[in-house]
């Protein structure tokens, strides 16, 4: 196709309070219509209040090959979670 | 751990594989086939009922059909979009359809001769389209399960409105009840055929399970399918028009008669009554929007550079 239009994606916030959540992709010649689509394809039923496009080509990701020396070093900090600690039964709010 | 091994573990283990995992070449083709095929039926499905758009009996319905037509066009955009997780382009995809190398459902060869065909099109045709896309919904590859999840929630929507719709046809004259019954007995086999090919001739569904791509097979999802749909028909007072149908007490399933596969496989191979009429019509809504495409991204490309100016 002579005019292939670059890819977006598309996170949108279902409601005052909650973050923004990918939720798919479309093609678009520019930021404006990307926003404009993504109203169209993605929020027919109520399902935003707001919505984020970014180029595709924008986004850097951790490599899922590199997953396990990447995540390393928060598995061996089990110190990390309460659930580390033990505490006597009888203490109260902690 | 060799990345073969990881893989199968992952889909064992009932886990998504997502875009940028590895997996198995066949893995990623079958997917890329599958889903296009799903796309390109839900766009060319927009056919066939908007050819009643502009003559609904009402502003009501009328308003109800844009948007289920609408749903459709966005249906086959959520699933384009995960073929394109999978590196599929788009403009491939749609190329492959208008060239014929690519299928969509063979429902949407069939014409809506009646406006009952709005109302049992959204009964059977979408409830069959959701009794195969529930089980999707826990495909192994997580950008189709997303999608399958939307479009579920939305294909609710369309199987209700069609049923309210014949409800309301079945309450009405003699002639209406006629319409309705003439529509069901058009669209009962076709319906039936959607499920694809008895088990013993699908190609594909062994290894799509092993895969967990796919999650039941053809003929039990036919058999749901019927025993879901049999207490409606007779809720609506319309008679499925299959001599050999009947409740089977041992089985607790409905037995019934086999669609006419020799027909099934003429409309796949091209030669159904609206095969020809169908692509035509999406190639020329390619073609004819080729100036706004082109349109779109000369102007994207001129206030760049104007922003780079200033």
């Amino acid at each position: 196709m002579s005019s292939s239009w670059p890819l977006w994606e598309v996170f949108v916030r279902g409601k005052r309070g909650l973050n923004h959540v990918h939720v798919g992709s479309l093609h678009a010649p520019d930021a404006e219509m990307a926003l404009r689509n993504a109203r169209d394809v993605y929020t027919r039923r109520n399902e935003g209040v707001s919505i984020w496009v970014v180029p595709a080509t924008a986004i850097t990701a951790s490599s899922p090959d590199e997953k396990d020396p990447f995540f390393e070093p928060s598995g061996d900090k089990v110190y990390r979670h309460p659930t580390f600690y033990e505490i006597p039964e009888d203490v109260p709010h902690l | 751990m060799d990345l073969e091994a990881q893989f199968e573990r992952t889909v064992a283990a009932e886990q998504r594989v997502e875009p940028r995992d590895w997996m198995p070449d066949g893995y990623r083709r079958t997917l890329v086939r599958q889903i296009a095929q799903h796309a390109h039926s839900e766009i060319i499905g927009m056919q066939p009922e908007g050819n009643w758009i502009s003559r609904a009996p009402s502003l009501r319905r009328k308003a109800i059909l844009l948007a289920k037509v609408q749903d459709e066009a966005g249906h086959g955009l959520y699933l384009y979009a995960a073929t394109e997780t999978l590196g599929a382009d788009r403009a491939d995809l749609t190329e492959k359809l208008i060239s014929g190398k690519q299928k969509y459902s063979s429902i949407f060869n069939y014409p809506t001769l009646s406006y009952a065909d709005v109302g049992v099109i959204g009964w059977l045709v979408d409830g069959a389209a959701i009794c195969n896309q529930v089980p999707l919904c826990r495909t192994s590859y997580g950008p189709y399960a997303r999608a399958m999840i939307r479009i579920c929630k939305e294909e609710s929507f369309h199987q209700r409105q069609g049923y309210e719709l014949l409800l309301t046809m079945m309450g009405g004259t003699d002639a209406q009840r006629a319409m309705v019954q003439e529509s069901v007995n058009r669209w009962w086999w076709p319906s039936l055929m959607m499920f694809g090919p008895p088990d013993a001739e699908s190609a594909n569904t062994e290894q799509s399970m092993a895969w967990r791509i796919k999650r039941n097979t053809n003929d039990e999802l036919r058999q749901k399918f019927v025993d879901m749909t049999v207490p409606q028909a007779e809720k609506l007072g319309v008679t499925l028009p299959d001599p050999a149908l009947k409740w089977n007490e041992e089985r607790g399933h409905h037995d019934f008669g086999q669609p006419d596969w020799d027909e099934f496989w003429q409309v796949v191979g091209g030669n159904g009554p609206t095969n020809a009429q169908r692509i035509a019509h999406r190639r020329k809504a390619h073609e004819d929007g080729e100036w706004v495409r082109a349109a779109a991204a000369a102007h994207a490309a001129k206030r760049r550079v104007q922003e780079d100016v200033a």
